[in-house]
């Protein structure tokens, strides 16, 4: 007969070895980036010869420069404008035809949202292609409105099939309510279904954000003129232009790293709900 | 009376629907046909060439040397990224301190861009100055010492292995959603029944993770066989083509030779590959379920 003991020792034998092999690879998933914060920090004569993680001086002027000369300052306000015209765009077009898709009744309602799912099953490679010319038949390749128009289109199948699914399941009594005290279909919608919404509206803005925040292929063919072009871009013509400025670079990667990080921690729950319902379309 | 409130309706799908069609649907037609011209993309006049950008496809060997390498990166995800995502999980799954964190940590990867994640590696990797090469001199391998992203020997498989740090935090969570949702009774009933800790992992874990393990092998082939911002920020596809992926040599037709035309016959060609592709997927797991 094996003692209490014994097995007390077992569990902790093995929970430390199960922490050794979750430690190592949290390790290897934050290393990189603390690199590349320390790489920001260094000079363009310390960085190729200095490997410590943190940097005996700090030059914080790095970011100044990135910011200012590296251009890096425009883009990233452009970053943000896209984000939050894209993403309130999204909320606005994909809340209403959910809401219509999972309330009202009229003709083509089943075909059009089968295929709205099926444009996010159906993979088409290299549909910047067709994307790139159609923009410039519209006249609106290097321009803003082109890529906000594009970019709302990548998220909406997406966001229309959370919104539906929530709005399925969600009560109906006081939408009655409403329209017996006389309130009309668009006021309902406004007042009364997207208030309710709030918890799946949080995982379609967090996940679309961080899309839009991401997205590269489309913003490297819509745009031309560096001012208008969003971080993603413009870190890699900086990297193609001056191959060798890692402290400015890695200052820049930075500044587009970090408030994904922070939105991130701050929004852990709608990402990761986000994801496991969206991996349950596929 | 009925038709305003039919109108009504259609008013709130409409935006929704018109940006569909002219971003989504256009697209689509567009490609499908333009696949059989042979078009620069200023000239006003396409030419009619029927199959033959199809044609040219089938011989076309950086073409399909380009499709190897997307199907060996796939095959590095499948296997290395997805044993690890479900190690991860399983770790996760059970009484343990900071796994709020280990959560928190494994995800941090795949919410940053391909670009981001693509310039920081390279630079880990660099041949003259990157951080692993100076490590190697310091541990005392100099002779390990390589351009990793330019010796066509390890550009590859380097690009392989950042991609799988990039995205095993997918599959942890998937997998780790699917182990949760497995009853903790019925490992009880396996224990009390005499069953060691590998024969209930052998035939309670196993058997009700298929689904899942379906669902992530599905979305790590459609992922890792369409990615190609990853690449272009660490090689751009080179030394040689050696790192170049379908995606990669379609936008090289568009934006470098001006070839619209053949830009999409490849698209057409590469969608249809990945939906057979998924289709096989699909039937063999509706198999595997029953």
């Amino acid at each position: 007969m094996k003692s209490g003991l014994y097995y007390k020792a077992k569990k902790i034998i093995v929970n430390t070895l199960i922490h050794i092999f979750l430690l190592t690879v949290s390790a290897t998933c934050i290393f990189p980036l603390l690199w590349m914060v320390s790489s920001s920090l260094k000079t363009q004569e310390t960085i190729f010869k200095d490997i410590s993680l943190i940097p005996k001086t700090f030059h914080f002027e790095n970011y100044y420069f990135a910011w200012i000369e590296g251009g890096f300052g425009r883009n990233f306000l452009n970053s943000i404008f896209y984000t939050v015209a894209v993403v309130l765009g999204i909320i606005i077009i994909s809340s209403m035809a959910a809401y219509a898709f999972s309330r009202f009744k009229f003709p083509g309602r089943n075909i059009l949202f089968i295929m709205f799912m099926a444009a996010m099953m159906i993979p088409i490679p290299g549909a910047f292609v067709p994307l790139y010319i159609l923009l410039n038949k519209l006249g609106l390749r290097n321009t803003a409105l082109g890529y906000i128009l594009c970019m709302i289109n990548v998220g909406l199948s997406t966001s229309i099939f959370l919104l539906k699914t929530f709005f399925d399941k969600m009560p109906k009594e006081l939408e009655d309510a409403a329209r017996i005290d006389g309130c009309s279909k668009i006021g309902i919608w406004r007042h009364v279904a997207l208030p309710l919404s709030k918890p799946v509206l949080a995982v379609v803005v967090v996940l679309n954000a961080l899309i839009v925040w991401n997205e590269y292929v489309l913003a490297l063919i819509i745009f031309d003129s560096k001012p208008l072009m969003p971080l993603q871009v413009a870190l890699m013509t900086f990297q193609g232009e001056f191959v060798t400025k890692y402290p400015l670079l890695m200052a820049g990667l930075t500044i587009t790293a970090l408030p994904i990080i922070i939105v991130y921690i701050l929004m852990q729950k709608y990402i990761v709900k986000g994801v496991t319902q969206g991996a349950v379309v596929g | 009376m009925k038709i305003k409130a039919t109108l009504e309706n259609y008013v709130f799908v409409l935006p929704a629907v018109t940006i569909f069609a002219i971003f989504y649907i256009i697209p689509f037609i567009w490609v499908l046909q333009l696949g059989l011209y042979e078009w620069d993309g200023i000239m006003p006049t396409k030419i009619f060439i029927g199959l033959s950008n199809f044609k040219e496809i089938i011989t076309d060997k950086i073409w399909w040397q380009s499709f190897g390498n997307a199907a060996y990166i796939t095959f590095i995800a499948l296997t290395f990224q997805n044993a690890l995502a479900f190690l991860l999980a399983w770790a996760c799954d059970r009484e343990i301190r900071m796994k709020n964190f280990y959560r928190l940590v494994f995800f941090l990867p795949p919410v940053l861009s391909e670009v981001v994640v693509g310039l920081v590696w390279q630079w880990i990797l660099d041949g003259n100055y990157g951080l692993l090469n100076q490590w190697l001199v310091h541990l005392g391998f100099p002779n390990l010492v390589r351009n990793w992203l330019s010796d066509p020997n390890t550009a590859i498989t380097a690009v392989a292995l950042v991609h799988s740090w990039k995205g095993f935090g997918w599959g942890f969570l998937i997998f780790l959603a699917g182990l949760q949702t497995i009853p903790r009774e019925l490992y009880e009933a396996a224990r009390v029944d005499g069953a060691n800790a590998w024969q209930s992992f052998k035939k309670i874990t196993i058997p009700l993770m298929i689904p899942v393990t379906v669902l992530v092998v599905i979305l790590t082939i459609l992922g890792t066989m369409q990615a190609f911002v990853l690449i272009i920020a660490m090689t751009g596809g080179g030394p040689a083509y050696h790192t170049d992926v379908p995606t990669l040599r379609i936008l090289a037709s568009m934006r470098g030779s001006s070839r619209f035309g053949y830009a999409c016959a490849q698209g057409i060609t590469f969608g249809v590959i990945l939906m057979v592709i998924s289709f096989i997927q699909y039937r063999f797991s509706k198999k595997a379920r029953t």
